[in-house]
């Protein structure tokens, strides 16, 4: 049976647990949010892996990496002959342009780029959007650790094969 | 000489109340019905949870050009605000909050501040025609339409534990109060805050003032202070009809303990019973949405005046009884 007057209870009944529990506000410029390892704010550069490979920037679909470098040679060291090797002038992201898809943190073979969950770079002008290698640099230090290994994953090919010619040598 | 000084101490006192009290609703409105809402309500002003949010706001209207329509009534539109505020600090000239402790004791007190409190809404109602504006004009009218409406049942409920305590001055009701009246004056009490609750045109019987589709009714063309003025006699109007229906229907400053065991003074008690009310009003805001013209009518002629008619008729044959 219904009781009359059950619904207009029930909406007082709502409003005061709701009351009771914890609001949902981020208080956000005052408390930093606390965002996934693996959030995609902004993409980070270690210089030193770089080897202007060029593959992020043409895999980037639309275009917003821009790379300059010279080839610069090393003097031979002795019994040895010169080596040549690139050095990056100009790594530049244009955020504006990014749509984060990641494609060239995926892309790099030397492990140069890195997602960091740092959001904070707005800027006033749409130009000022482009950020250069030393900021690029800053933001590595933002970059939180890999997660761990699953414990139940495949494991990587190399320790698959290792292990696979260890139970040879122990089983033969 | 101490006879002044008397005076002056109670005027000071009900002043302070008058405007104390609404800002204490008012803030605790502010948060009450943030966190009712899964939010937080003011964080910064004053620092503290934003305890001086209300502070803040009143030095802004205060800053803001006081503007007159062109083809307003000039001296009515200026009168309005006032109209609207005065009556609530004269009603609480006449509330009692413990024995001895009333700013004026009236011998017909209940009658004075029923009819004081109808003053009251007039504010709106001139509020609306002044301001030469259609969505102001169609606010008082909808005010003057609810006004008719719920003073009847408002008067009848009233008027209900008048008879019951066989006097109208409002400490006389206190002092002929009984806990087993909480029973026996349950629907009038009920009645009496309803429509209360309308006469303030409080959510959710706020259609006067629905500020979503006739903006503000009657407060349309109010800016800077005489649109706070207004505000603050909202919720003067809050305090009011808590303070009255905790002394009418609520034991006043009764406490349910033994007052030698427990010597919380009458007027703790009283205070708690207000605020406890005027946290009612907050919740029936926040949880239930707004009455539209038609079902605000049906309920007061069709619920509130039928209820509020038994309710007179079983207090006159019970008080003949026990009498």
């Amino acid at each position: 049976m219904k009781v009359p007057g059950a619904g207009l209870a029930k909406g007082l009944v709502v409003t005061l647990r709701t009351m009771g529990r914890r609001s949902v506000t981020a208080q956000y410029p005052d408390v930093k949010p606390e965002l996934p390892p693996r959030s995609r704010g902004v993409i980070a550069l270690l210089e030193e892996n770089c080897t202007v490979c060029m593959l992020c920037a043409r895999e980037c679909p639309d275009w917003c990496i821009y790379i300059d470098s010279h080839k610069e040679t090393i003097p031979a060291p002795p019994g040895g002959r010169e080596r040549q090797r690139n050095v990056l002038d100009r790594f530049d992201i244009d955020f504006s342009l990014c749509m984060y898809c990641g494609i060239c943190i995926e892309a790099c073979p030397f492990d140069a780029l890195f997602w960091s969950p740092e959001f904070e770079y707005a800027e006033l002008d749409i130009r000022d959007l482009t950020h250069g290698k030393e900021r690029l640099g800053e933001w590595m230090r933002t970059v939180p650790p890999p997660p761990a290994h699953d414990e139940h994953g495949v494991r990587a090919k190399e320790v698959e094969a290792a292990q696979k010619a260890a139970d040879k040598a122990t089983g033969s | 000489m101490s006879e002044v000084l008397e005076v002056a101490l109670r005027i000071v006192l009900v002043l302070g109340a008058f405007l104390t009290l609404p800002l204490l609703v008012g803030q605790t409105e502010h948060k009450a019905m943030a966190h009712m809402q899964s939010r937080l309500g003011p964080m910064y002003a004053g620092g503290f949870h934003g305890w001086a949010q209300l502070v803040a706001d009143g030095v802004k209207f205060a800053q803001k050009e006081d503007v007159v329509p062109a083809a307003a009534d000039r001296a009515v539109f200026k009168l309005a605000p006032a109209v609207a505020l005065i009556p609530y600090l004269v009603v609480i000239v006449a509330i009692p909050v413990a024995p001895g402790w009333v700013g004026h004791d009236l011998d017909a007190g209940l009658f004075f501040v029923l009819a004081v409190m109808g003053v009251g809404v007039l504010g709106s109602l001139m509020a609306g025609w002044a301001s030469a504006n259609k969505f102001s004009l169609l606010g008082g009218l909808r005010s003057a339409a609810q006004l008719m409406a719920y003073e009847l049942p408002f008067l009848l409920a009233a008027a209900s534990v008048a008879m019951a305590a066989g006097t109208l001055s409002l400490p006389g009701i206190v002092d002929a109060w009984q806990p087993w009246w909480l029973l026996w004056q349950l629907p009038g009490a009920a009645v009496f805050f309803l429509a209360g609750l309308a006469e303030l045109q409080r959510p959710p019987f706020d259609m006067p003032v629905a500020d979503s589709e006739i903006i503000f009714g009657a407060y349309t063309e109010y800016t800077g202070l005489r649109f706070a003025l207004f505000l603050l006699a909202e919720y003067a109007g809050i305090v009011v009809l808590c303070a009255l229906t905790t002394v009418l229907f609520l034991g006043g400053w009764k406490g349910p303990f033994d007052e030698a065991l427990w010597g919380a003074p009458g007027v703790v008690w009283t205070l708690a019973k207000t605020m406890l009310l005027a946290f009612v009003v907050i919740w029936l805001r926040v949880s239930y949405p707004r009455l539209r013209e038609d079902q605000l009518q049906r309920l007061a002629w069709q619920g509130l005046v039928p209820v509020a008619l038994g309710q007179l008729a079983l207090t006159g044959v019970v008080a003949v009884m026990v009498g």
